[in-house]
């Protein structure tokens, strides 16, 4: 029962209380740049979620496994980007095959999810906290996919609205979701403190 | 200087693009999170702003030595590689020379991996001119992104802290507004820089 409760503090800690895309500015690129519309703004955090999931496990394993024994950490940084561009690669040719249009509306974003903050900062903070559970490993991996899928769709839920808003010129598009970014993040502050 | 940009760019445009009108963080909006998690202070900023320069430079001159071997399909993860080894030498360095940088910086140095400036630079530029064309946009970016890095920090360390890289410069009777210290202040502050440099290019043209 104790490893239970345990996943799932570490579970919601990483969606909500430790919100990669509110507390650590990860995957922020995506963030401002796809959610424009909700449905695809959903995709996005469901392929995003996905790679990193496979990722987080994956480069965890060959962490444990093969560069820790064999003294080869100064390659780390080196293996997770193999590892995560080959996650990537698999998605893009899935969505490609089985959901063309949202392939086509995803555009330029799809290739560049390897480039999200997001998936190598799993990869690196799950180093850094020192895990060595493969459960909480694969919770943590997960929940951080499922807190940017969170925070991405709120942010586009805002966003379709903010369409009929008044918005000074000079502060249309990117600076008012920037400043509507930070207004979200203050609500998730009140979160703070309530796990470790 | 101006018509030398017919066919390729040239060098004094190239060393240029990257200052203002191609800015990575106020006009391409790309690269956002080292100018959201790492300005809370002026020297980290500094700090960051280099280390980025350095990865951008080098992998620039081997993208560019490589630009007529790479296959289309993989030329992101060749990309990714070449700049994840310069990142590895950078975080090793820093490590050894300043440890407290290091930790203060912590994931974020590993990070500039995944930043899209560089991506952007080796795809827009290194992949298509020579080295020398190369070199020159890696400072001009680099040095762009370092400034709009340290403003950010810049603005930022002073309401949060009154100082500036360390340095005290408001008067002692000034309150702190710890909210700038926070997330909160980050996102807020680049916005309105946004918006103010949206009124300048308005101006401007």
């Amino acid at each position: 029962m104790d490893i239970v409760y345990s996943l799932l503090m570490a579970f919601l800690s990483i969606v909500i209380v430790n919100n990669f895309v509110f507390t650590k500015f990860l995957g922020t690129c995506p963030y401002l740049g796809c959610s424009g519309r909700i449905d695809t703004a959903f995709g996005m955090g469901l392929a995003v979620t996905f790679v990193t999931t496979l990722s987080g496990i994956m480069t965890w394993f060959v962490d444990y496994y093969i560069l820790v024994p064999h003294k080869l950490e100064i390659t780390r940084y080196i293996c997770y980007i193999i590892i995560i561009a080959g996650a990537v690669q698999l998605v893009e040719m899935y969505v490609k095959k089985f959901f063309p249009p949202l392939y086509k509306s995803f555009g330029i974003f799809l290739p560049l999810i390897s480039t999200n903050c997001v998936i190598l900062g799993i990869c690196l903070f799950i180093n850094i906290w020192g895990i060595n559970n493969i459960a909480e490993v694969a919770v943590l991996s997960a929940g951080s996919g499922i807190g940017f899928t969170l925070a991405i769709c709120i942010m586009a839920a805002i966003r379709e609205n903010l369409k009929l808003a008044d918005v000074p010129p000079s502060l249309k598009d990117a600076p008012i979701t920037l400043i509507t970014a930070g207004l979200l993040t203050m609500a998730f502050m009140g979160f703070t403190g309530m796990i470790k | 200087m101006a018509d030398s940009n017919t066919v390729t760019p040239g060098y004094f445009n190239a060393l240029t693009v990257g200052l203002w009108r191609e800015n990575p963080t106020f006009r391409l909006l790309i690269g956002m999170c080292p100018p959201l998690a790492v300005t809370t202070a002026v020297k980290p900023a500094l700090t960051m702003g280099l280390c980025v320069i350095f990865v951008l430079v080098c992998s620039n001159i081997v993208i560019s030595l490589m630009r007529n071997l790479l296959k289309p399909h993989l030329r992101i993860i060749m990309f990714c590689l070449s700049i994840a080894a310069f990142v590895t030498v950078a975080d090793l360095y820093l490590r050894d020379f300043s440890p407290k940088m290091s930790e203060t910086l912590g994931a974020y140095i590993p990070l500039i991996i995944v930043n899209c400036i560089i991506i952007f630079r080796a795809e827009a530029c290194a992949s298509k001119y020579n080295v020398l064309i190369s070199i020159l946009d890696g400072i001009g970016s680099g040095t762009g992104f370092t400034l709009a890095l340290c403003i950010l920090a810049g603005i930022r360390e002073i309401m949060a802290a009154g100082t500036f890289a360390g340095i005290r410069v408001m008067p002692d009777s000034f309150v702190p507004w710890a909210a700038m210290q926070m997330p909160v202040g980050a996102f807020v502050t680049l916005g309105l820089l946004l918006g103010l440099s949206a009124i300048i290019t308005a101006k401007k043209d």
